[in-house]
């Protein structure tokens, strides 16, 4: 394996055609291309892919493999696991990305036993070496507390799943060339294992998390289900999503879908609202996108204002009935 | 049913940032004096869901820690909450930073042990934070596995796993034996019994070396890993804060929306 050559971005779909992780992922492979030479090939995979494929290269892929197979959606991450071995292989891929998504942290490890790559998971950095001919990662270790860099080994394949928002995408651009092909005869089958009984998706309270202009968090300090009450309706009137910290989702004080850090969501917003949270590193790494961060505590020592640009010193109980009142006042 | 639970000492994930350290020479984390290493907390879930599964279904649980010849006392935290048996596996040659070297010595060590229908981790050690030893292993014994589990249901030959998704979950069904790594949505781990501690504090734990388990070549192995670390160090994420004024909760109130709103503006 010592002539690697090219990139192979192992696409998702969202809602509305690529998924942004893909679109990020697109834009992150053509700047790394001084190393990685060759091409920038996107897979797509699943049931009737094709119509995703111009978007794909608009997004800056050169070639784009469709695999149109019903079973993928049957054994998901097997049938992947199969399709990125082969392809990597076949193409004698140098480095493969994808995002850390709920797709990639269990494909990335699996591929990577299997071609015998190396592993870099969760990295908010990837930058190339020229002068070393190798790629860099960068990655959060020690639930934030450190960062860890490392390097590619030349003529070994690179697996690589980075982190939503980490990287800004490729330009869209409709005036792209590149070719599409169809995959999904070449793909030899391999042993299914896990198979997909059902998928549910469960609804978010209020405005979603992910896309949001505005967050208003609550943390331990709330107390219970009742003090959220108050972080919601300041949620409502912001015309923000609500989240958490940790604490009130293990409580069950709220769903688990809001929780925000590095084992939640990762959110970059404009307003992060921060009341009644310490401001533990694994909740940190997942606000540090955020534009302004303002936040509310009671200890004027606690962790959380270190990283804020808005600070308040104040019990979250008597500080935000007045908050709400002005608000309300002001929309009125 | 046969249950094997991999666990792993670490660095006590909820020490103060104060108190985190790096040897940037070096490249390695200072382990702080006075505080011991824990359990890896999504470790502790997975034991907790062996015993679970146990209560459930019958079985035996045997808990497994790779690591220095320390980890012995996760083992007996693990044996004090209710599990089987224990083993540290533990080699002055192994490299314990790299996963696939993990993988392989672990998959060695299950080879060993033999008979298995589980084999239950966390879904990722809180030190490293990759989350790829059991998604490796499953590859080295060809066997299923489902990650980010927070809710298991065994019957027969085969296993459910309800694994969480950034927006739901999905049911993923198995055969056994397979590989699961579990989720903190699971739930709490148990808080062992003075009885179980007890009982703990007596029991045999025996440490296998490479020899032992067949991994003397295991240095050697076309391990690739994560590749060299060039740089270990502490970030930091410190802005400039600026405390909002006033006596009364009032006046902090009308301060803060004043802020927010010339903040809202001010973004593009
Ligand atoms: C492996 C691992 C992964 C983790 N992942 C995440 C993650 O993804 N996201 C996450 O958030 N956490 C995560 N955690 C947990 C994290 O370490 C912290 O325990 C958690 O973030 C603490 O939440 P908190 O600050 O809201 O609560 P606490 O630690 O309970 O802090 C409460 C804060 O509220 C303040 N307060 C109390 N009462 C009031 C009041 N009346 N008014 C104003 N302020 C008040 C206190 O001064 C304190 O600062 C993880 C932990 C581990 C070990």
């Amino acid at each position: 394996m010592a002539d690697l050559k090219g990139i192979l971005v192992v696409g998702e779909l969202g809602k509305e055609g690529l998924a942004s992780i893909t679109r990020e992922l697109l834009g992150v492979a053509r700047e790394l291309l001084d190393v990685a030479e060759g091409e920038v090939n996107l897979m797509l995979i699943g049931e009737d892919v094709s119509s995703y494929a111009e978007e794909g290269i608009a997004f800056g892929a050169d070639k784009v493999y469709v695999v149109n197979d019903v079973s993928a959606q049957e054994f998901p991450c097997d049938f992947y696991t199969h399709a990125v071995d082969q392809f990597c292989r076949k193409a004698g891929i140098s480095l493969c990305l994808m995002g850390h998504t709920d797709l990639g942290r269990e494909l990335a490890p699996r591929a990577a036993a299997r071609l015998r790559g190396c592993i870099c998971m969760d990295c908010v950095e990837i930058r190339s070496d020229v002068k070393e001919k190798e790629f860099v990662q960068l990655r959060p270790v020690f639930g934030g507390k450190a960062m860890a860099e490392t390097a590619s080994q030349r003529g070994v394949i690179q697996i690589v799943t980075v982190r939503h928002k980490s990287m800004s995408g490729f330009v869209h651009r409709s005036d792209r060339r590149g070719d599409i092909i169809d995959w999904s005869d070449q793909l030899q089958k391999g042993p299914v294992r896990t198979r997909l009984i059902e998928r549910k998706t469960e609804e978010q309270e209020g405005v979603n998390i992910e896309n949001a202009p505005i967050i208003v968090a609550g943390g331990g300090g709330i107390g219970g289900k009742e003090g959220f009450e108050l972080i919601r309706e300041l949620g409502r009137l912001l015309k923000g999503a609500v989240g958490a910290s940790r604490v009130p989702v293990d409580e069950g004080w709220v769903h688990h879908n809001i929780e925000i850090g590095q084992t939640g969501k990762i959110v970059s917003p404009d307003i992060y609202v921060a009341v009644a949270i310490s401001g533990a590193t694994q909740h940190i790494t997942g606000i540090l996108g955020s534009k302004c961060i303002v936040a509310v505590n009671k200890d004027p020592d606690a962790n959380i204002f270190k990283v804020s640009d808005v600070g308040v010193v104040a019990d979250y109980k008597e500080l935000l009935p007045y908050v709400i009142e002005h608000l309300r006042g002001a929309s009125k | 049913m046969e249950i094997i639970v991999l666990v792993k000492e670490v660095l006590d994930p909820d020490l103060p940032p104060s108190k985190f350290s790096v040897d940037t020479k070096n490249n390695r984390v200072i382990p702080p004096e006075g505080i011991p290493p824990v359990i890896s907390p999504y470790d502790a879930v997975a034991i907790e869901a062996a015993l679970r599964i146990k209560e459930e279904a019958g079985g035996r649980i045997t808990v497994v820690s790779l690591g220095n010849p320390s980890a012995e006392a996760v083992v007996r935290k693990a044996l004090a909450m209710g599990a089987d048996a224990g083993i540290v596996v533990s080699d002055p040659s192994f490299d314990l930073e790299d996963s696939y070297l993990a993988a392989h010595i672990l998959t060695q060590t299950i080879r060993k042990i033999g008979k298995y229908d589980l084999i239950l981790c966390g879904r990722q050690a809180v030190d490293w934070d990759r989350g790829v030893t059991g998604p490796i292993m499953a590859e080295y014994l060809a066997v299923p596995v489902a990650t980010l589990a927070r809710a298991i249901k065994v019957s027969d030959r085969s296993v459910r796993v309800e694994r969480v998704l950034a927006d739901g979950h999905e049911t993923l069904e198995m055969d056994l034996p397979a590989i699961i790594t579990v989720s903190n949505e699971f739930g709490q781990a148990r808080i062992p019994s003075a009885w179980g501690v007890i009982k703990a504090v007596k029991e045999e734990i025996p440490v296998w070396s490479a020899k032992d388990i067949g991994a003397e070549d295991a240095q050697n192995k076309d391990n690739p890993g994560e590749g060299r670390l060039r740089r270990l160090y502490i970030p930091s994420y410190e802005r400039k804060c600026e405390f909002l004024t006033g006596e009364r909760p009032e006046e902090l109130a009308a301060a803060l929306v004043k802020k927010i709103y010339s903040r809202e503006t001010a973004s593009p």
